[in-house]
């Protein structure tokens, strides 16, 4: 499975056209500027950056709801720009956004997670085991009847992703989908897409600013107007302090910790992610030196 | 709260009303209000009463909840009730000062004001027992027809319950507002009418700008999760008949049938 291609694109540039009041040109942005990435079936990818780094405009991409300027994307072997997969698309690559509210169709839990297979033409029986296996899936089942106005963030975003699981995609991309959630409410995002990615192989990219949720991906991207800067394994990224604060990044506080203990001459190694690890290297540390 | 309020004004209950088909309830009504105006005799009056009785019944809605929505038409049932009393050519009844109440104008009156209650009580009955959701469906159901001379039912309704979806949202959001401007001294309630009009163009603004940055994230939620209008969609809670409507349509018949036949001709 993780080896067959999920999605790529190839010197993908996208441009902004700014005009002013007459509609002369008045410049042009690139938002996203030739980038090239693949994605295996199955992997958990991780796309960071700031504001204004371009990554929401390159997750548009993936659904396309936005057609590249130069370059060309593919998903699941189909190329955005070719009409007759739109749909197929718009179906294999599910899509999160950040606000809760505003994804949100449906006035009660369960038929907003009926829109997406009602679009598609769902036969009315499949359609409530697809809604019932879906919000299992992200824990809202015992919500299936409740108004979407009387949840908090956390469960709306669980929402929204039951409403995308229900129409069987093979990937999800999720655009800061914890932005405008509390702390509690970012786990339980975060806690419900990485179990769709480990149980059921769904490939998920995470689009965030929040460092704390990509040590658990299997590839980052880092992105810096409308390049990718670095790609690795989390642990290969934040080995790169210095590099990252250069991008205007944070690091998890951990690796933060490790970093300045590794700065003033402790022999702790590169890219520490998790308290655990560094308590154990610590320990180690400790017990050598006495 | 204002997450709370309900539109329409669905009453939550189990009864033989709720559970109908919201296309017989739309077409029971339409036919009701369409009766009120055929009849114009007492017979038609008290049948008209009697269907409406054992309507309310049926329904399990209090009584106390039906006659709230009362309030909202007495002025316009005063007005009605007052003109035609006075204003009514005929032979004269009662006459003092420079005002005669005619034999003429008390029978249009007293018919006016009963229609106008009736249709009231009606209406009232339908969107007590039926959810707003419910209600929309049914409309899309019924104007299908009128797909064929290009209006577009099925965008109509899907702008109606998104509407219905984002009416809380939008009060909330208003609600939010209105604090942030108070708390930087903006002044909703004291001063003349215009100038209190005036002073809600700073509620207004941010209002309308976020209600359109919504509606642009909508759309694009909406086309992200394969929307394409109502061509080739499916259902997954489709309006289906069952016994119980089809005996409510014959008693909405029964009932039009003696309307014509009594509220007519025996006078």
């Amino acid at each position: 499975m993780k080896n067959e291609e999920m999605l790529r694109t190839e010197n993908l540039t996208f441009e902004y056209i700014r005009r002013d009041e007459e509609g002369n040109v008045e410049g042009i942005t690139k938002a996203v500027d030739q980038v090239n990435l693949d994605v295996k079936r199955g992997e958990f990818i991780a796309i960071l950056g700031h504001n204004g780094s371009g990554k929401s405009t390159l997750a548009k991409h993936f659904n396309a709801l936005l057609y590249p300027t130069e370059g060309a994307v593919w998903v699941d072997g189909m190329n955005t720009q070719e009409d007759s997969h739109l749909w197929d698309i718009r179906q294999n690559a599910g899509m999160i956004f950040q606000n809760p509210d505003n994804q949100i169709i449906g006035q009660v839990v369960e038929e907003d997670v009926g829109f997406g297979p009602e679009n598609m033409g769902v036969p009315t029986q499949e359609i409530w085991q697809r809604v019932e296996e879906s919000l299992k899936a992200v824990g809202m089942y015992e919500y299936r009847k409740a108004s979407p106005n009387h949840l908090s963030g956390g469960q709306k975003q669980r929402v929204s992703i039951a409403g995308v699981i229900a129409m069987h995609p093979k990937c999800i991309i999720m655009d800061e989908p914890t932005a405008m959630l509390d702390p509690n409410g970012r786990k339980e995002v975060i806690r419900a897409a990485r179990a769709l990615n480990e149980v059921e192989g769904i490939t998920i990219i995470l689009i965030t600013h929040y460092m704390e949720e990509v040590i658990y991906a299997d590839r980052i991207f880092v992105m810096d107007q409308g390049h990718v800067e670095m790609q690795g394994t989390p642990r290969e990224i934040f080995s790169q302090v210095e590099r990252l604060k250069e991008l205007r990044l944070d690091v998890p506080q951990v690796t933060l910790l490790a970093y300045e203990l590794k700065k003033r001459g402790l022999p702790v190694p590169d890219g520490i992610l998790t308290r655990k690890e560094l308590v154990d290297v610590l320990t180690r540390i400790y017990a050598q030196q006495t | 709260m204002l997450k709370d309020i309900t539109l329409g004004q669905y009453y939550q209950t189990e009864s033989k009303i709720h559970k109908l088909d919201p296309r017989v309830k739309i077409v029971a009504t339409l036919l009701f209000i369409i009766s009120l105006f055929v009849a114009d005799n007492f017979t038609g009056y008290v049948i008209a009463a009697a269907f409406l009785t054992l309507e309310i019944r049926m329904s399990h809605v209090p009584l106390k909840f039906i006659m709230r929505g009362m309030k909202t038409i007495f002025f316009l049932l005063l007005i009605t009730v007052v003109f035609n009393l006075f204003l009514t050519p005929g032979t004269a009844l009662v006459h003092f000062w420079k005002l005669t109440i005619t034999m003429e104008g008390l029978k249009l009156a007293t018919m006016m004001a009963v229609r106008l209650v009736f249709l009231i009580l009606g209406s009232s009955v339908m969107t007590l027992t039926t959810t707003p959701n419910h209600l929309t469906d049914g409309l899309e159901s019924l104007m299908n027809p009128l797909k064929k001379l290009h209006v577009p039912v099925h965008e109509i309704s899907m702008m109606m319950s998104i509407a219905l979806r984002f009416i809380p949202i939008l009060l909330e959001e208003t609600d939010k507002i209105m604090k942030a401007q108070m708390a930087r001294g903006a002044d909703f309630e004291s001063g003349s009418v215009i100038r209190r009009a005036k002073n809600l163009v700073p509620l207004l603004v941010p209002l309308f700008i976020s209600a359109f940055r919504r509606a642009n994230d909508l759309a694009m939620a909406m086309e992200a999760r394969c929307y394409r209008g109502g061509e080739g969609r499916t259902k997954m809670k489709p309006l289906i008949y069952r016994k119980r409507d089809a005996v409510a349509y014959l008693t909405v018949l029964g009932y039009m049938v003696l309307m014509v036949v009594f509220g007519k001709i025996l006078f």
